[in-house]
């Protein structure tokens, strides 16, 4: 049977793990898929997976009563999405809506705490590799944030 | 007796032969020679001086097919005096014309590279006469990327052009847009985002960019990190272009003249001015 051993092994955003941590993590992984529309997460429910998207589009939302569902961000092929599985209350702060089919693997989030914390070097591993995707996900909020596109 | 205004700075008459709606605030005009047979031959990349008689007088890119010299279009987004005024024009109207100036993009110096094109805004207009050029000898390159950000969906130029470039397969186009309401099935994010996600050889691919400049600052960030080098980087840069030709120093950056030794530049050589405060 095919594990999801090769995929993880060879994706960037886990590149450089030891075998036995890379192993730990698939033990935590599963294959999932979204039909166009589904959603993913919701806003203030617990966050029980992140995923690493393999195929597909998903749209990160805000929804507001006056305007309905807004878009902050898309996250695509080989992206990773969802880190409110780390830090408490562990509950999502946004919608995410698949916007085609998608296809990801899904990380179980608390088999991944308990295992981070039995193993630190595990934690720390996974914490530098989250703190580079939300640094580069402020960086691009920051960007946003200056409408450059607009007239001042 | 003879002149001594150069040539360069009497406009020339050009008849308004339709206006093109792109935006809420951004139009595409397309200019005819009031002479009827003269083309307008310039380079990718290129800028003219447009002046609205009795207004002022501005410099706007070419947006034009440089294959195609007999039709002149300018695209042009309505934020000041001028512009305001050339989009209260009709058809038939006549604007004055200088140019054109400035250096082009590297057309033929990136034959046989990857080519990524990484636009911002109005960023595009600038650049279509370079994928114009890279379709028409399609053959010469290896792949051709264009990434475009914009403020919002209803902020897209050339719509139509997008969807045909989008649909056909020896070319590969992403669109992104800062902020967008729930039926947008497009990305959403910054346009910095979608370097990540191309596939190119870094050692062999040329790169342009025009937008804002705090938006070219982290393109050159990510294309920097993806392995592409300085010497293989061009950017147009904006600053008050008045005289076109060099004279008035309105435009400096530093000891550049952006009218003459710009708008385009290889990043190598403007890389200690690139985002310098003080200039």
């Amino acid at each position: 049977m095919q594990t999801l051993e090769p995929y993880l092994a060879e994706h960037p955003f886990l590149e450089g793990l030891e075998p036995y941590q890379l192993k730990i993590i698939v033990g935590c992984a599963s294959n999932v898929r979204f039909d166009a529309e589904q959603y993913i997460l919701r806003e203030g429910e617990e966050a029980t997976n992140f995923y690493i998207i393999h195929q597909g589009k998903v749209a990160l939302e805000i929804f507001t009563s006056d305007r309905g569902p807004i878009t902050i961000q898309t996250i695509g092929e080989g992206e990773v999405l969802g880190w409110s599985w780390l830090i408490p209350p562990y509950q999502w702060h946004y919608d995410a809506r698949a916007i085609e089919p998608t296809s990801a693997i899904a990380l179980d989030a608390k088999c991944l705490r308990a295992k981070c914390e039995e193993d630190h070097d595990l934690g720390y591993e996974l914490l530098k590799r989250f703190t580079h995707v939300i640094t580069q996900r402020l960086e691009a909020t920051r960007l946003q944030l200056l409408d450059v596109y607009g007239v001042h | 007796m003879k002149s001594i205004i150069p040539e360069p700075m009497i406009p020339k008459p050009f008849r308004i032969h339709r206006k093109l709606k792109e935006t809420h605030d951004t139009y595409t005009i397309e200019l005819e020679s009031t002479n009827g047979a003269d083309g307008f031959p310039f380079s990718a990349g290129q800028f003219n001086m447009v002046y609205v008689f009795g207004v002022g007088e501005v410099p706007i890119s070419i947006s034009g097919d440089p294959s195609i010299p007999k039709m002149l279009r300018h695209t042009t987004r309505s934020v000041g005096t001028v512009t305001k005024a050339i989009l209260k024009l009709r058809s038939g109207d006549v604007l004055g014309v200088r140019g054109p100036f400035g250096s082009h993009w590297p057309v033929n110096e990136a034959v046989g590279n990857d080519v990524i094109i990484v636009a911002g805004g109005i960023g595009l207009a600038p650049l279509r006469p370079v994928l114009y050029s890279f379709i028409s000898q399609r053959d010469k390159y290896g792949k051709i990327i264009l990434l475009y950000g914009a403020r919002t969906p209803e902020d897209l130029l050339y719509k139509k052009e997008l969807e045909q470039w989008r649909g056909r397969f020896d070319l590969e186009v992403k669109v992104i847009v800062d902020s967008a309401t729930g039926n947008w099935r497009g990305n959403v994010g910054v346009v910095t985002t979608l370097i990540p996600r191309i596939q190119f050889d870094p050692l062999h691919t040329v790169a342009m960019i025009c937008g804002p400049e705090v938006m070219m600052r982290y393109t050159l960030k990510e294309l920097q990190s993806r392995g592409i080098k300085n010497e293989n980087i061009f950017v147009s840069m904006e600053r008050n272009m008045k005289c076109g030709i060099c004279l008035c120093g309105h435009c400096q950056l530093g000891p550049k003249f952006v009218c003459k030794d710009g708008p385009v530049f290889c990043y190598d050589h403007i890389k200690e001015l690139f985002g310098k405060r003080e200039i």
